[in-house]
């Protein structure tokens, strides 16, 4: 590494690492979890409709809806997230105020994984054996019951894994909205990397990243596994 | 008692109507262990669900103690599910919760409290001998032990009716005698009707007092168990009484007398039973058909016997055979 980047490049770059990492690691991490928790909040109902109200059998809901629902969910995991960024910033500054720092990119990285949380669910749930259901409704379960009580905890290994994956993926968003003024590890890898050259810090910023899609996604598998109560080696 | 009333059920597909039943009359009295055998594609499992209004028929109606299931409103329906409940092939429990959790369930679909939902979910683990697993999740538990829990789920919102859908089929000859012990003790108990579906003649020979034959969507033959299985007269019946093929020339000759004989579980591997009723009784026996196997040192399945003789040799070879356990022998009557 001396060979390639001389040592003053690497004295720099360790001073910004001190000066810079720390709140970027922290508003990576703070982006990325409230905006896996709105995009769960929204996209696990719309999951559930989507699944439940199929062919009207736990919810009746008009077929017209779920088409509608459908197409919109697909038509915003169609937009690339760098121009979907551009295109909300009339909500943003409506529920923000502003359009560039760290809250704000949380308004798009809402919106752009909102849909993939619908999608993800939905797979989730149709997993489900229909005769689970069934059997519910067999003993007078009530569609809001065999939603919460049965479809949800049954799949909660399945969600979990799921939900893993909608996060990394948020992460990964969350350093793209670097260019438009969104904080974190993007912004760092970007503004040094990109604008002024620091390859070294761009560098530091990306193993930060990794790291991060790392831990993540060790506590997501860990936990899925460990809440499932369909252990592989049976007693 | 349940009386259903000129039923059918016709699913539309894209590839035409499909009359899965059709006008099907049966009543059922209370308390009793009703048996509906077919083969696959005959409508039992449709049949069992418009018994609960899983599957709303197309035509007719379900009357459950003169209460037309048809009319009531989605929420009053609901309510009477709770009297209905029924077990499953795949036992269907909650996999992400333990037994007492599922035994638990309809109590909290029902909304009772918390504390005499796990005192009774309790009592019920107790009854089907699996109170020492109430905390184990059902992935732990064998085939026979889930059955248990679905039994005791079942159980749960004390139900007047228990509907039985293919519940043993997926189980092996000696946990099925369990169960169907178990489902004959708590009918015993506990006052319900029990509706058994199944394909497999060993079981409703086994629990049942009545029984109907299903073919094509419709009651082929209705009555009770001992009367249909010893002179069926359908086409429908036969076929499952004879499994290995029913012909018309397999009628006794004059003289000649035909013995049904099924095993349920006998241990008779080390004896040999015709030779030995020759010995004992000097009744001579030969074998029209046989399907049996041997499974752990019993035997299952049924044997055809022809012995030629008065009717009295007959009644003596049948009250031989009765003598041993798990057996059930029975004259078949030639056809009328």
């Amino acid at each position: 590494m001396l060979d390639i980047f001389s040592s003053e490049e690497v004295q720099e770059a360790l001073e910004i690492f001190v000066r810079e990492f720390p709140t970027a690691i922290w508003e990576t991490v703070y982006v990325t979890v409230i905006s896996t928790f709105f995009a769960v909040l929204i996209g696990l109902p719309l999951g559930v409709i989507l699944v439940a109200g199929d062919k009207g059998k736990i919810l009746k809901i008009p077929s017209g809806v779920l088409h509608v629902l459908n197409v919109i969910i697909n038509l915003l995991r169609s937009i690339p997230f760098l121009i979907l960024m551009i295109m909300v910033f009339p909500l943003t500054r409506l529920i923000v105020g502003t359009v560039v720092g760290t809250v704000a990119s949380i308004v798009p990285l809402v919106i752009a994984a909102f849909p993939f949380v619908a999608r993800l669910v939905e797979t989730s749930l149709r997993e489900l054996d229909p005769n689970i259901v069934e059997m519910a409704q067999s003993m007078g379960a009530k569609p809001i019951q065999i939603i919460m009580k049965v479809m949800i905890p049954e799949s909660i290994p399945s969600l979990l894994s799921n939900f893993t994956t909608a996060m990394t993926t948020i992460l990964g968003y969350s350093a793209m909205s670097g260019i438009i003024g969104g904080g974190g590890l993007g912004k760092i890898a970007i503004n040094y990397g990109y604008y002024r050259y620091r390859y070294l810090v761009m560098l530091l910023a990306v193993v930060f990243l990794i790291l991060l899609v790392q831990i993540i996604q060790t506590v997501g598998t860990h936990l899925a596994t460990k809440l499932d109560r369909r252990p592989r080696d049976r007693a | 008692m349940i009386e259903i009333k000129n039923l059918s059920k016709t699913f539309t597909t894209k590839s035409g109507d499909v009359e899965a039943l059709k006008n099907i009359s049966l009543t059922i009295p209370d308390g009793e262990i009703y048996g509906i055998i077919g083969m696959s594609g005959a409508g039992k499992s449709t049949l069992v669900r418009c018994i609960n209004m899983l599957e709303r028929p197309t035509e007719g109606s379900v009357l459950i103690d003169g209460v037309n299931l048809n009319e009531l409103s989605e929420a009053q329906l609901r309510q009477e599910r709770q009297k209905i409940t029924m077990i499953f092939q795949d036992f269907n429990l909650l996999m992400q919760r333990n037994c007492l959790k599922n035994v638990c369930f309809p109590l909290e679909l029902a909304g009772v409290k918390k504390s005499d939902a796990v005192k009774r979910a309790m009592e019920l683990l107790e009854l089907v001998g699996l109170a020492d697993k109430a905390k184990n999740y059902p992935a732990q538990l064998s085939g026979g032990q889930q059955q248990r829990v679905a039994i005791a789920r079942a159980l749960a919102t004390h139900p007047k009716i228990l509907l039985c859908d293919e519940a043993t089929s997926a189980l092996d000859p000696q946990t099925t005698h369990s169960i169907l012990s178990l489902i004959r003790d708590v009918r015993d108990r506990l006052g319900l009707t029990v509706i058994v579906i199944t394909h497999q003649m060993s079981v409703v020979e086994e629990i049942c007092g009545r029984v109907a034959i299903l073919n094509g969507g419709e009651v082929a033959e209705e009555g009770p168990v001992q009367e249909v299985f010893s002179a069926p007269k359908s086409e429908a019946a036969k076929r499952l009484v004879y499994p290995d093929g029913y012909s018309e020339t397999l009628v006794p000759a004059p003289g000649e007398h035909f013995i049904r004989v099924v095993y349920n579980g006998a241990e008779v591997s080390k004896t040999p039973l015709i030779a030995q009723m020759a010995v004992d009784r000097n009744i001579t026996a030969s074998i029209r058909s046989a399907s049996t196997r041997s499974i752990g040192g019993k035997a299952y399945g049924n044997m055809l016997l022809s012995v030629t003789g008065d009717e009295k040799l007959a009644e003596e070879a049948i009250s031989y055979l009765r003598e041993i356990p798990d057996i059930i022998a029975e004259e078949v009557k030639a056809n009328a």
